[in-house]
C-alpha cells in the first residue's frame, strides 16, 4: 500500500520510534539479565520433568505437557529471541545469536538468514519476504491466482503438523527450484547443513530418549513425537496471526521507495517503521499468553524492535499505540481467536481467485479514520 | 568422579543434551559443576597495595575439574558479569601463581585502572563466592625448561608495574619446584615500579632476594627508569640470555630497542583500552585482509566495502546481526545510539559502527 503520510510525517514518526529505541536500550540491565536466565531455568526444569515422567506410564499425558511447555519456550521465548540478538548485550555465550542453537530440526544458522535478515527487512514487501505464504500458500490479494492454490486450506494444515519440518526447509527456497530461478548447487551447503541437524533431533527425540526408558520405549517416542507436534500446532498458530490477519497491509518494492539515496530510490527509516507496524498483528491477551508466544503476541513491537529482548514489548506498546493514535495509523490486534479466525478465513478465500477489487478490505488508515 | 566426568564429556551425553551441550543443563544444578567449560568460584581477595585509582589486589580463584593446570607465565580471560548492566565483560590477566595442576586454585594479581571495568570488579567489588568464567590457560611466555631438572641457563626478568605477575608465577614456580643455589643458575629480577608504595609482592621479593637462592632482585622507583647501560652492567650478555620482558608499551620499546631483535627476548604485552578522540580521524584497518585506509567516518562496512573487501552483511541496519565482525582495537560509535566503545576485541555489527579515530577490525 502507498503511505498515508506526508514526508514530514514519515520522519518525524521514525525519529519518535528511534527515541523510545534508545531509551529501552540505555536501560537493559540486570533485569532483563535475570529475566531470561530465569526463563531458561523453567524450562529446563520442564524439560527435566517431562523426560523424567516418560518412566511413570500413568503420568505420559503430564509428560507430553511438560515437554511441550518446554520445546514451546525453548523455540519461542528464548531461541527465537536470543538468536534475534537481543541478548547479546550480555556477552554471555550461552545466551549469544551467533552461538545459540534451539531445539528445532531447522538450524539455527539458516533461520537467522531467512527470518532475521530478509523476513525483516523486507516484511510484507510481495516478492522479496518469503514469508508472506512462504513460497506454498497464496496469502494475499496480489499474489496471482493459480488452480494450485485450491489446496491453500490443505497446504495450511499440512504446514501446521510439521511446522518445523517447513522452516527447516525454507531456506531451500523448493518454489524457486520449480520456476527454475534457483539453482539445485545452490542448495547443497544447506541441505548438509539440514541433514546434520535433523539426525541429531531425530537421535535424541526418537531414539535415546525413548532407549533409556527401556520396555516404555515406544510410549516415550510416541510422548515426543506428540510434544514436537503440539509444539508445531501452537508456533504455527501464533506466527499466522502475525502477518495474515484481516487489514494487515501489504507492499509493493516501488511503494517503499521513498527518498532518495546516494545510490537511487531507497527507503527512509520512518517508512520501514510505518511498513512493520502496519504489516504486522498483536495478539491480545494475558501474561501467560504474551509469555508462551515468546511475546510474538507483540508481533508490532518486535518488528519494529526486533533486537530489544521482547520482554520489553508489552511496556512499549503502550507508547507505540499512543503514536499510532496521533498520526491516524491502525494499530491491529485482537484476542488469539478472533485473529486466528481472520487468517483461517483469508487462507479459505484466497484459494480461490479475487473475484473483483470491491470485495477487498478497505485500506486500514481509511478504516483507522472511521473507527 | 572420574567415571562421572567421562560419562558427562561422552558423546552419549552430548548427544542428549543437543543441541545445548550438557553444561547448560550442569551449570543450573551447581555453578562449579562442568564438563567442558571453565568457571572458577573466587575464594579469597587480599589487598597488595592501596594507592589512589591504581589499586592492586590478589584474587585466589578455585576453578572447575575442567581447569587443565597452566604452565607458570600463562595468561587466562576472566569473564564477569558486571553488577548494574550485566554485561559480561571478559579480559586476559596473568595468573601470578606458580604452575598449576589441573583443577588447583590459581592466583590473579590485578590493578584497578580507571578504565578497566573488569580489573575494577576484580579489586573492588568481587566477594568470596562469586562466580567468575575462565578460559584455559593461554600463551607462550613461559619457562620452556623444568625447574626440576635445571640447566645452568641464566635467566632474566624485566618487568614494569603489574607487569611482574608472569614473571612472578616463573620465579615462585622455580623456587618451589627445588630451583636453589646448587644448579648455579643465576636468575636476574629487574623491576620498574611508579613508587615504593606502588611495589607489589614487595615482602616476598625482599625474602627473595635475601634468601641464598642465586636470585638477584633489582627494585627500581619513579623516574630510574630502563636504561641499556645499566641493563648491561646487571647482565653484560643479556642479548644471549634468555629473557622475559612484560609492562607498559614504553618500557617494552625500550627493551626490544636494546636487545635489537636479538631471540632471546620473549614479549608480553598488556593490550589497554584506547581513547576516543571523538572525531573522524585516524586510520581503518583490516587485519585479515591486510589493507588499511584513513578513516572516512563511514560505517566499517563502508569503508571495508570501498577497499574492495567483501564482507558478510544482511539489513545493513543493524538489526540482523549477519555482519558481526570482532573489533580487535580501537574505538567505534554505534551510528544508531551514538554511544561510543573503546573495548578491544569486542564483536560489533559493522553496519552500523562507525570508527573513531585509529580502529582495526578482524576482517
Amino acid at each position: 500500500m502507498t503511505t498515508t503520510l506526508t514526508r514530514d510525517q514519515l520522519d518525524e514518526f521514525g525519529r519518535e520510534l528511534d527515541a523510545i529505541r534508545q531509551r529501552v536500550i540505555a536501560d537493559l540491565g540486570e533485569e532483563d539479565a535475570a529475566y531470561i536466565r530465569g526463563i531458561v531455568k523453567r524450562q529446563q526444569q520442564f524439560e527435566v520433568a517431562g523426560r523424567a515422567l516418560f518412566y511413570v506410564p500413568p503420568a505420559w499425558p503430564l509428560a507430553v505437557a511438560a515437554l511441550s511447555v518446554s520445546k514451546i519456550l525453548e523455540n519461542m521465548e528464548i531461541g527465537h529471541n536470543v538468536m534475534h540478538g537481543q541478548y547479546d548485550w550480555m556477552g554471555d555465550p550461552k545466551l549469544n545469536s551467533r552461538i545459540y542453537d534451539w531445539d528445532n530440526v531447522c538450524p539455527g544458522e539458516q533461520w537467522k538468514y531467512s527470518h532475521n535478515y530478509i523476513h525483516h527487512t523486507f516484511t510484507n514487501i510481495l516478492g522479496k519476504d518469503r514469508d508472506v505464504g512462504y513460497g506454498i500458500l497464496r496469502m494475499d490479494e496480489d499474489q496471482p491466482w493459480h488452480p494450485y492454490y485450491l489446496g491453500n486450506p490443505v497446504y495450511a494444515l499440512a504446514l501446521m503438523l510439521f511446522f518445523e519440518w517447513g522452516v527447516a526447509m525454507h531456506d531451500l527456497e523448493v518454489e524457486n527450484l520449480v520456476k527454475g530461478t534457483r539453482e539445485w548447487e545452490q542448495n547443497k551447503a544447506l541441505h548438509a547443513g539440514i541433514m546434520r541437524k535433523v539426525k541429531r533431533q531425530a537421535l535424541k527425540d526418537y531414539l535415546l530418549f525413548p532407549a533409556l526408558t527401556g520396555p516404555l520405549f515406544p510410549l516415550t517416542l510416541a510422548g515426543n513425537a506428540s510434544a514436537n507436534l503440539i509444539r508445531n500446532i501452537w508456533a504455527f498458530n501464533i506466527i499466522f496471526c502475525g502477518h495474515f490477519p484481516a487489514g494487515v497491509a501489504t507492499f509493493t518494492e516501488e511503494e517503499c521507495l521513498d527518498i532518495e539515496g546516494p545510490n537511487g530510490p531507497e527507503e527512509s527509516r520512518g517508512h520501514w517503521y510505518y511498513r512493520q507496524l502496519l504489516g504486522s498483528a498483536n495478539i491480545s491477551g494475558s501474561k501467560l499468553m504474551h509469555l508462551m508466544s515468546g511475546n510474538l503476541s507483540h508481533q508490532i513491537e518486535h518488528h519494529l524492535f526486533p533486537d530489544i529482548p521482547a520482554r520489553r514489548y508489552p511496556e512499549i506498546a503502550v507508547e507505540v499505540r499512543e503514536i499510532c493514535e496521533r498520526y491516524g495509523l491502525a494499530y491491529n490486534t485482537g484476542p488469539l481467536h478472533k485473529q486466528l479466525l481472520s487468517v483461517a478465513k483469508k487462507i479459505g478465500r484466497l484459494a480461490l481467485p479475487t473475484r473483483s477489487t470491491s470485495q477487498e478490505p478497505a485500506p486500514v488508515a481509511e478504516r483507522a479514520a472511521a473507527a | 568422579m572420574a567415571l562421572v566426568t567421562t560419562l558427562l564429556r561422552s558423546r552419549a551425553a552430548a548427544a542428549l543434551a543437543s543441541p545445548h551441550g550438557v553444561d547448560h543443563y550442569l551449570e543450573q544444578l551447581n555453578p562449579m559443576w562442568a564438563a567442558h567449560d571453565v568457571r572458577a568460584r573466587v575464594v579469597a581477595i587480599h589487598r597488595e597495595t592501596d594507592t589512589p585509582g591504581a589499586c592492586v589486589a590478589t584474587v585466589t580463584l578455585q576453578p572447575t575439574g575442567t581447569w587443565r593446570g597452566h604452565r607458570a607465565g600463562q595468561y587466562v580471560q576472566v569473564g564477569v558479569d558486571l553488577p548494574g548492566s550485566a554485561r559480561r565483560m571478559t579480559r586476559c590477566f596473568s595468573i601470578s601463581s606458580a604452575a598449576s595442576l589441573p583443577g588447583e586454585q590459581i592466583t590473579l594479581t590485578v590493578r584497578a585502572h580507571d578504565e578497566g571495568q573488569v580489573s575494577k570488579f576484580l579489586v573492588h567489588e568481587a566477594r568470596p563466592g562469586q562466580m567468575v568464567h575462565l578460559s584455559q590457560a593461554a600463551g607462550d611466555f613461559t619457562l620452556h625448561e623444568s625447574a626440576a631438572t635445571p640447566t645452568n641457563n641464566r635467566l632474566l626478568f624485566i618487568t614494569g608495574g603489574s607487569g611482574i605477575t608472569p614473571a612472578m608465577s616463573i620465579v615462585r614456580t622455580l623456587l618451589r619446584d627445588g630451583y636453589d643455589d646448587r644448579a648455579n643458575r643465576k636468575v636476574t629480577f629487574l623491576h620498574f615500579a611508579r613508587s615504593e608504595a606502588d611495589q607489589i609482592f614487595a615482602a616476598e621479593l625482599a625474602e627473595i632476594a635475601a634468601a641464598d637462592n642465586h636470585v638477584d632482585v633489582h627494585l627500581r622507583y619513579g623516574d630510574q627508569t630502563f636504561s641499556e647501560f645499566e641493563l648491561r652492567r646487571l647482565v653484560p650478555d643479556y642479548r644471549g640470555t634468555d629473557t622475559w620482558v612484560c609492562g607498559p608499551g614504553g618500557l617494552v620499546d625500550l627493551v626490544q630497542d636494546a636487545y635489537d631483535g636479538a631471540d632471546r627476548l620473549r614479549v608480553e604485552f598488556f593490550k589497554p583500552p584506547t581513547v576516543s578522540t571523538g572525531t573522524a580521524e585516524g586510520e581503518v584497518s583490516f587485519t585479515r585482509a591486510g589493507t588499511a585506509a584513513a578513516n572516512t567516518g563511514a560505517s566499517l562496512l563502508e569503508q571495508a566495502e570501498a577497499l574492495g573487501l567483501r564482507p558478510e552483511f544482511g539489513c545493513r541496519m543493524g538489526i540482523c546481526f549477519s555482519c558481526t565482525a570482532t573489533k580487535t582495537d580501537g574505538t567505534v560509535r554505534n551510528i544508531l545510539t551514538g554511544e561510543e566503545s573503546s573495548l578491544p576485541d569486542e564483536d560489533i555489527r559493522i553496519c552500523v559502527s562507525a570508527p573513531v579515530g585509529d580502529c582495526s577490525v578482524d576482517l
